[in-house]
C-alpha cells in the first residue's frame, strides 16, 4: 500500500481548510516527522534528503546549537557538548541514569530532573529535546506550508508506552518549548498497531513488541470494528538498542585489551560498535577497527554467532513483561492474531528468533520498523486537529502503565488507580487526620507496583493546609487523582466535612512550572532574536481563530439548545472576539477567549448530553 | 450527559446482576466514540474539559458494571445495602476452612507455574458458580442479604486469585 511514501521537501501545501498537523516519533536514536497529505500518511525528509533525524545535539561555544547528521559527525570529537540518546534523561534524576559514571557528560544533579553542563550552559534533557523538536518542526511547516508563513495547527508527540508520568511530562514540556501545539502523547507501539490496523483492516487480538533505541514496550490490543483497545502494556523504559552497542563495545574493549578510554575512544569506539552490530543483522561476521587518541590500534572482528551469545540475555529482558502483559490482558498465546514488530533493534535475528518462539509464530514484519510510529502518530494528529473524513471513524482506548498510589504508614504503597486502567480515569479516596487539631497533612504521590514507597517513583509531594481544627479522625479530605488523555496526572484535594474547602490543584514538582517553560521560550528567542510578542500575539490569533471556527461549527449544529438569550449572549461574544483579532496586544484576545470559553460552558454539557442520547438510541452521528 | 444517572441507566441497561458482556461492550464503544477526549482535542476547551469528565465517568460505569463483584457490589449499593465487604469478616467455618486449602494449595505450587495456573483455572470455576448464585439471589429472588454475603466470598476468591497473579509475576522477573 502507499502508506509509506516519502515525500520531498517543499511540496505544495495542502488545499485550503485542511488544518495541518504533524506526528512526531522523538526517538532515542532517531527522530521522525510525519503527516497526512492528501489523505496519505507520509514520512517529511529532510534537506539532506533523510527521513530519520539523528537524536543527537551539539551545543557550540558561540552559543549555536547542531542537530542531527551534523552533530553526529562531531560526536567522537567533542563527545562533552553532544548529546545523543537525551531521552534516557527525560525526567530522570542523577541516580536513575545508567552508566552515568561511564557517560562523558558533566552532569549536574537538580531536584526532580539532571541536567547536563555544556559549553553553551548548562542544559536540561527538556532544553535537548526541544532542539530536536524544533528542527522537525521546521521540516514541517517547509514542507507543508511552503514557506509562506502560518502555523502548524498541533502535533502528535510519541512516547514510550511505559514511560511515567515524569518522563511524558517532560516530553509535553519539550513539546511546547519548541513551540508547537501538542495535540496529544501518543503511546508509541499504539501508533503502530493504528498504522498497522488501518493498513490492513485487521480485526482480533495483537500484541505490539517496540524495542526502540532506549525503550522496550510491549502493548497487546484488540482491533474490533475500528476500536483499537489496549488491553495492557509492560516494558522497560531503560532498556533498547544502545544496550546492545554497550555490550559490544565492553566485549571489544575486553578482547582488543584497552586500558580505560577517554571519552573520545569510548565515543568512537560505541559508533563503530553500533556500525558493527547493525551489519550483522544480515552478515555472519563484521570487523570493528579503529585508532584510538591514545596511539592504540583496535583491529577485532565479531560473528554473528558471538554477538547473539553475548546479547542474548538482554533480549530475554523482554520476555518477562511480554508475559506479564498477556497475562495481564487475561489471555493465553493462542488468542494473539499477530506480533507486529517495531523499533530499528527488532531488526536483530535473534530477537526475531526468540519473539517467534515465544508467540509460537512468525512475527509480522511488513511495515518498515523505523516509520511505523511516526506514521501512526501523523494518522492520530491529523484526526485530533479536525480533519476526521468519513473513513476515519476509529476510536482509539489506551491504558496508564504504572500504577499510581500514595505513601500511607510505615512507608508502604495504597494504590489509588491500578496499571491498565483504561484513560481517562479518575478516583478519589478519603483520609482524615491522626491528631487532634491538626491543619495540614501532607501527601506523597507515587508511581509503580512495588509496595514499598522506596522502590517506586516519587511524582509529587504536596501539602494541605487550612483543615478546620477537629478531634482526630473527623476531618474528611478527599484527594482525587485524575488521568487525562495523554497519561498525565493532576492531583486536587478538599476538606468536605465542614464545607471548608482546602482545594488544590498539584503541579508535580518534576515539572516545569509554566513561567519556567515562558521563561525559557523566551531566552530561546532572544536567542533567535525573534520577538516575543509578536510570537504570542501570533498565537493568542491562532487560538482565536480556532475558538470561532470551533464554536461556530457546534452552533450550526446544534444551535437550538440554547435559549434565545443565550444564543444572542454567545453571538455577541463571539462578535467581541472576532473584532480583537486584529488588534495587536495578545492579552486582549487572551481575555476575550476566556470570555468565549465561560460562555460555551453549558453549551458544551448540553451538546454532549443530546450526543449521548443519540448514540443510546443507536444512531451514527457522523459530523462530529 | 445527567450526572444523577446511575451506570446501568448511562448505559440504558437494566440494572440486573445478569449484564449481557457483548452488550455492555458494544454501549461503552458507542459512548465512548461520542465524548472521548480525541473528538474534541481541536474543540474549544470548555468541550475538552466536559469531555475528559464525561469519558472519566463512562470508563468508571464500565469498570464497575464489568467486573462480577464490583457490578453485585454496586447493585446492593443502589437498593441502599452496604454489603460491608471489608468489615463483616464473619464467614462460615466451612468456606474458612476451604479459603485454608487453597491458600496452602497456592503456597505448595509457588515454584510451579504450571501448578499455580492449574489451581487459578479451578478458583475461576467456583467463581463463576458464585456468579450463578448472586444472579439468583439479586435477579430473581432479590435476597439483598444472602447477596452480601456471596459477594463477600467472591472478595475472598477475587484475593486469592491476585495473590496467584502475584506469585506468577514474581515468577517471570
Amino acid at each position: 500500500m502507499a502508506l509509506l511514501q516519502i515525500s520531498e521537501p517543499g511540496q505544495s501545501p495542502e488545499p485550503h481548510g485542511h488544518r495541518l498537523a504533524v506526528g512526531i516519533d522523538l526517538g532515542t536514536t532517531n527522530s521522525l516527522v510525519a503527516a497526512v497529505r492528501s489523505g496519505i500518511a507520509v514520512v517529511l525528509n529532510g534537506h539532506d534528503g533523510h527521513a530519520l533525524l539523528p537524536s543527537i545535539v551539539r551545543y557550540m561555544r558561540d552559543g549555536r546549537t547542531v542537530v542531527g547528521r551534523e552533530a553526529e559527525a562531531e560526536l567522537a570529537r567533542d563527545p562533552r557538548n553532544t548529546i545523543v540518546s537525551v531521552k534516557r534523561f527525560m525526567g530522570r534524576g542523577l541516580k536513575d541514569v545508567a552508566h552515568a559514571e561511564n557517560s562523558p557528560y558533566d552532569f549536574l544533579d537538580s531536584p526532580g530532573m539532571v541536567q547536563i553542563r555544556t559549553v553553551a550552559g548548562v542544559k536540561s534533557p527538556v532544553e535537548v529535546s526541544a532542539e530536536i523538536l524544533k528542527v522537525l518542526r521546521a521540516r514541517a511547516e517547509e514542507a507543508l506550508l511552503g514557506g509562506a508563513g502560518g502555523e502548524l495547527a498541533g502535533a502528535v508527540i510519541t512516547v514510550p508506552a511505559y514511560f511515567d508520568d515524569a518522563q511524558r511530562q517532560a516530553t509535553k514540556d519539550a513539546g511546547k518549548l519548541a513551540g508547537l501545539n501538542v495535540l496529544r502523547l501518543l503511546n508509541e507501539p499504539t501508533a503502530a498497531a493504528i498504522a498497522y490496523g488501518l493498513e490492513n483492516a485487521a480485526e482480533g487480538i495483537y500484541a505490539v513488541y517496540d524495542l526502540g533505541g532506549g525503550t522496550f514496550d510491549i502493548s497487546i490490543l484488540k482491533l474490533s470494528k475500528g476500536v483499537f483497545e489496549v488491553m495492557a502494556t509492560n516494558g522497560d523504559a531503560t532498556l533498547g538498542g544502545d544496550d546492545f552497542d554497550q555490550r559490544l563495545f565492553c566485549w571489544v574493549a575486553e578482547r582488543a585489551k584497552l586500558a580505560p578510554l577517554c571519552a573520545e575512544d569510548t565515543r568512537l569506539l560505541l559508533t563503530k560498535s553500533r556500525v558493527a552490530k547493525e551489519f550483522l543483522t544480515s552478515s555472519a561476521e563484521a570487523r570493528i577497527s579503529a585508532s584510538l587518541t591514545s596511539g592504540e590500534t583496535v583491529d577485532v572482528t565479531v560473528t554473528q554467532r558471538e554477538f547473539q551469545d553475548m546479547t542474548r540475555h538482554l533480549v530475554a529482558k523482554t520476555l518477562g513483561p511480554t508475559r506479564k502483559a498477556l497475562r495481564d490482558a487475561g489471555l493465553d498465546w493462542s488468542e494473539v492474531k499477530g506480533v507486529v514488530m517495531v523499533g530499528g533493534a527488532t531488526r536483530m535475528p535473534h530477537v526475531q528468533q526468540m519473539i517467534a518462539q515465544l508467540f509460537g509464530q512468525t512475527p509480522l514484519n511488513n511495515l518498515d520498523p523505523d516509520k511505523v510510529v511516526a506514521l501512526g502518530a501523523a494518522i492520530q494528529a491529523n484526526v485530533l486537529a479536525g480533519n476526521r473524513a468519513s473513513g476515519d471513524d476509529w476510536l482509539l482506548l489506551d491504558v496508564i502503565p504504572l500504577s499510581l498510589g500514595i505513601e500511607t504508614m510505615g512507608g508502604l504503597v495504597e494504590k489509588v488507580i491500578p496499571r491498565n486502567s483504561t484513560i481517562p480515569v479518575a478516583r478519589a479516596q478519603e483520609f482524615t487526620t491522626y491528631k487532634d487539631g491538626q491543619t495540614a497533612m501532607s501527601i506523597h504521590v507515587v508511581q509503580g507496583e512495588r509496595e514499598l514507597v522506596s522502590d517506586c517513583r516519587s511524582l509529587a509531594r504536596f501539602e494541605l493546609r487550612g483543615i478546620p481544627p477537629m478531634v482526630a479522625g473527623a476531618a474528611r479530605i478527599r484527594v482525587t487523582f485524575q488521568v487525562d488523555a495523554d497519561g498525565l496526572l493532576s492531583v486536587s484535594a478538599r476538606e468536605s466535612a465542614t464545607g471548608v474547602e482546602a482545594a488544590i490543584a498539584v503541579k508535580p514538582s518534576y515539572g516545569l512550572t509554566d513561567e519556567q517553560i515562558t521563561q525559557m521560550l523566551r531566552d530561546s528567542f532572544d536567542h533567535a532574536r525573534e520577538d516575543v510578542h509578536l510570537r504570542a500575539l501570533k498565537e493568542q490569533q491562532v487560538e482565536g481563530g480556532r475558538m470561532l471556527e470551533a464554536t461556530e461549527a457546534a452552533l450550526r449544529e446544534d444551535a437550538d439548545l440554547l435559549s434565545a438569550e443565550e444564543l444572542a449572549a454567545l453571538r455577541a461574544e463571539l462578535e467581541a472576539l472576532r473584532k480583537t483579532l486584529s488588534c495587536t496586544d495578545h492579552r486582549t484576545i487572551k481575555s476575550a477567549v476566556e470570555r468565549v470559553n465561560r460562555a460555551t460552558e453549558a453549551f458544551a454539557g448540553r451538546r454532549m448530553d443530546r450526543s449521548i442520547k443519540r448514540a443510546l438510541a443507536g444512531r451514527k452521528v457522523e459530523s462530529f | 450527559m445527567n450526572l444523577n444517572q446511575n451506570h446501568f441507566e448511562l448505559f440504558g441497561l437494566p440494572a440486573r446482576f445478569d449484564v449481557d458482556p457483548a452488550q455492555l461492550d458494544t454501549r461503552y464503544r458507542e459512548l465512548q466514540r461520542e465524548v472521548h477526549p480525541d473528538r474534541f482535542a481541536a474543540a474549544p476547551d470548555a468541550e475538552r474539559r466536559v469531555s475528559m469528565q464525561l469519558a472519566t465517568r463512562v470508563n468508571e460505569a464500565y469498570q464497575t458494571l464489568k467486573s462480577p463483584l464490583k457490578r453485585a457490589v454496586y447493585i446492593l449499593q443502589l437498593r441502599g445495602v452496604d454489603p460491608k465487604l471489608e468489615t463483616n469478616t464473619a464467614m462460615p467455618s466451612e468456606f474458612l476452612m476451604e479459603q485454608i486449602s487453597w491458600r496452602e494449595r497456592i503456597e505448595a505450587g509457588s515454584e510451579e507455574p504450571e501448578a499455580l495456573l492449574r489451581l487459578q483455572a479451578g478458583l475461576r470455576d467456583e467463581s463463576r458458580k458464585i456468579y450463578e448464585t448472586l444472579h439468583g439471589q439479586l435477579d430473581e429472588r432479590r435476597d439483598d442479604e444472602a447477596a452480601s454475603q456471596t459477594a463477600r466470598m467472591l472478595m475472598f476468591y477475587e484475593k486469592l486469585d491476585e495473590e496467584i497473579g502475584d506469585k506468577l509475576a514474581e515468577l517471570e522477573t
